[in-house]
């Protein structure tokens, strides 16, 4: 992503050239990589919402309580799809279907810790595995706390 | 001694040859169109190493063997060994000189370094530093992805021109006597930024280096396009070979419609293996032109070459921080009498 | 268990994910930009208390999707504030989403020991 910190302005011939390759590469079949998403990412929640179902009745718990184990099992499913070197053949078809709900994180995870392995278990496994997840605990932790923040001074 | 012909192109004296070539690739690159055309072609990308990097420095080492046992020289008669790669601190042709126990210079061009190392090795041999060079480039795609993108198995969305960095490597012997193709010329390029800084997309940030290092060569030499039997650029793409041809009307009125392909074309199946773009990576020129063409060129089916082998300079780390892509690429003409 | 839950777990996650990938195929921005983006998303939700009403509606099709990470960590800030105050807040951030990120460590970890990456 460009955040230049000086941005230069975009010479004639540069100009003149971003229009060409705009004109000329091919955009993301839209629609086509939406109705998958929307296909996938549907599916995946339709598989979350049969786990959440399935804890609730067999330990008897709140749909609350039942989230949790569910949300753990479809890490687990995300996991072993990567271990597995399917998770990016589906996501392939899938896109953000698959990203965008937890097995997505777990994904993020997996892959980072699998790909690293051959660099040792400390600097490899366990200092790379939240290497692209990591941004997603960081800015959900400082929104909680802002938002936690402003709730405990301003209206408790 | 050599010639400088116009602002950017050199004519040696004595056009050196190059005697031998060694070409090595991944299993993926087997099953694609030009994939009889390797020496030897791996079943797994592993290629028995335990790791991937690994894998990369076997696949450069066992092309360089390869490429001298053809011709039955030991790395003991080799003058200079002229290598680059992808990887950080070009590590691969690091260790790849270390097995070969040849003078080692490093080089790095990105996508350019097999058309950078024929260029320098016609200096080095038609300059008389030396009678034997032997020039090699490799890429993998596991470890050169993970360097400049995402984690293999990380389930990203590719863009329709995201290219596939090619897996495998490629050597050429270059010498002052013996038979083969020569090289007659060769233009050095120079770093051209047109303003891209998606990475997904380095046909486009590289189709005007191309097409500039293309245009000085035939204004340096006065041979048109029409000069050549092909005109090769090194991974451009499908979109990068259709924006350098029209860069090279534009900006001198060169033809390239007629006798103009892309290596990243040719060493894939674009319909059927799902690499979108096509190819990238420094085997992508190194096998197609070492593989295929020249076998074309002893056969004596096709007597005039033009290499443009590109590359993109930059690092996963200039392209977070929001800098453009630096490019560049090299010319090469190789022909056989 | 009757089947307009599972309709609407399909509708609405299907819908937040179609939404990332209209972000992913407009714009530049990557996975990782997208997402961080629907945790922040869904912890600002989570405090204006919408979350929660869109769980109620649509189940796992809202539970699913990592925006509601940054819902639950907004409500274990805010229901640990309300007993402790301002402490609570830092207290109390992971007590909702400590099975995510707990389950995401352990199953990398053991995944990352048995399996090889493919190339």
């Amino acid at each position: 992503m460009s955040r230049d910190p000086k941005k230069k302005p975009l010479t004639v011939d540069q100009k003149r050239y971003s229009e060409l390759v705009n004109e000329l590469v091919p955009k993301p079949l839209y629609l086509r990589n939406a109705i998958m998403a929307f296909v996938f990412g549907g599916v995946v929640c339709i598989i979350g919402q049969f786990f959440t179902d399935l804890y609730k009745i067999s330990f008897k718990l709140s749909s609350t309580e039942a989230g949790n184990p569910a949300v753990a099992t479809m890490i687990f499913l995300g996991a072993l799809l990567t271990g597995l070197g399917l998770f990016d053949k589906i996501a392939r078809y899938g896109g953000a279907g698959l990203s965008v709900p937890v097995t997505g994180f777990a994904n993020s995870v997996v892959a980072s810790a699998l790909e690293f392995k051959r660099e040792g278990l400390v600097f490899g496994v366990g200092s790379k595995m939240f290497m692209l997840a990591g941004s997603v605990i960081t800015f959900g932790v400082v929104t909680a706390f802002v938002i936690g923040l402003i709730y405990a001074i301003f209206i408790l | 001694m050599a010639t400088k012909l116009g602002k950017q192109t050199y004519k040696p004296d004595n056009p050196p040859y190059i005697i031998s070539t060694g070409t090595v690739a991944g299993p993926f690159e087997g099953q694609g169109p030009v994939g009889k055309y390797f020496d030897h072609v791996y079943t797994d990308t592993l290629a028995g190493e335990r790791s991937f990097e690994n894998a990369e420095k076997e696949m450069m080492t066992n092309a360089c063997f390869t490429c001298l046992n053809k011709v039955n020289i030991t790395p003991q008669e080799v003058d200079f060994f002229l290598a680059g790669d992808l990887l950080n601190q070009t590590i691969t042709s690091g260790f790849s000189a270390l097995e070969l126990a040849v003078p080692y210079l490093g080089i790095y061009g990105a996508c350019s370094t097999s058309a950078l190392g024929l260029a320098i090795s016609t200096m080095l041999v038609d300059g008389d530093y030396a009678r034997l060079v032997l020039a090699a480039t490799s890429s993998h795609n596991s470890s050169a992805e993970r360097q400049f993108r995402f984690p293999t198995e990380y389930g990203a969305h590719r863009k329709p021109t995201t290219q596939w960095t090619v897996t495998g490597a490629g050597a050429a012997l270059v010498a002052k006597e013996g038979t083969g193709p020569r090289i007659t010329y060769f233009t050095i390029g120079k770093v051209t930024d047109m303003g891209i800084k998606d990475a997904n997309n380095l046909g486009a940030a590289m189709a005007p280096a191309a097409a500039a290092t293309m245009v000085q060569h035939f204004a340096d030499t006065g041979n048109g396009p029409e000069y050549y039997d092909l005109i090769v650029t090194g991974d451009l793409g499908k979109f990068g070979h259709e924006l350098a041809i029209k860069t090279c009307i534009t900006r001198g009125g060169f033809d390239l419609t007629k006798n103009y392909s892309d290596c990243g074309i040719m060493i894939y199946d674009l319909e059927k293996q799902d690499v979108h773009a096509g190819a990238s990576g420094c085997a992508s020129s190194a096998l197609v032109t070492y593989g295929y063409l020249y076998r074309q060129m002893l056969a004596g089916k096709l007597k005039k070459l033009l290499l443009v082998a590109t590359g993109a300079l930059h690092s996963q780390c200039s392209v977070q921080q929001g800098s453009n892509i630096p490019t560049i690429a090299h010319a090469v003409s190789i022909e056989v009498e | 268990m009757e089947w307009q839950t599972y309709m609407m777990a399909f509708l609405v996650g299907g819908a937040i994910c179609v939404v990332a990938q209209l972000i992913l195929d407009f714009t530049n921005f990557t996975p990782g930009h997208v997402l961080s983006a629907f945790v922040v998303a869904g912890g600002i939700l989570g405090g204006l208390g919408l979350y929660d009403k869109l769980v109620q509606i649509a189940g796992a099709g809202a539970t699913m999707p990592i925006s509601s990470f940054g819902n639950a960590l907004v409500k274990g800030a805010m229901a640990e504030a309300e007993r402790n105050g301002v402490i609570g807040v830092l207290t109390g951030m992971f007590e909702l989403t400590s099975t995510g990120i707990t389950a995401a460590i352990i199953f990398g970890f053991l995944t990352a020991l048995v399996f090889n990456p493919e190339g």
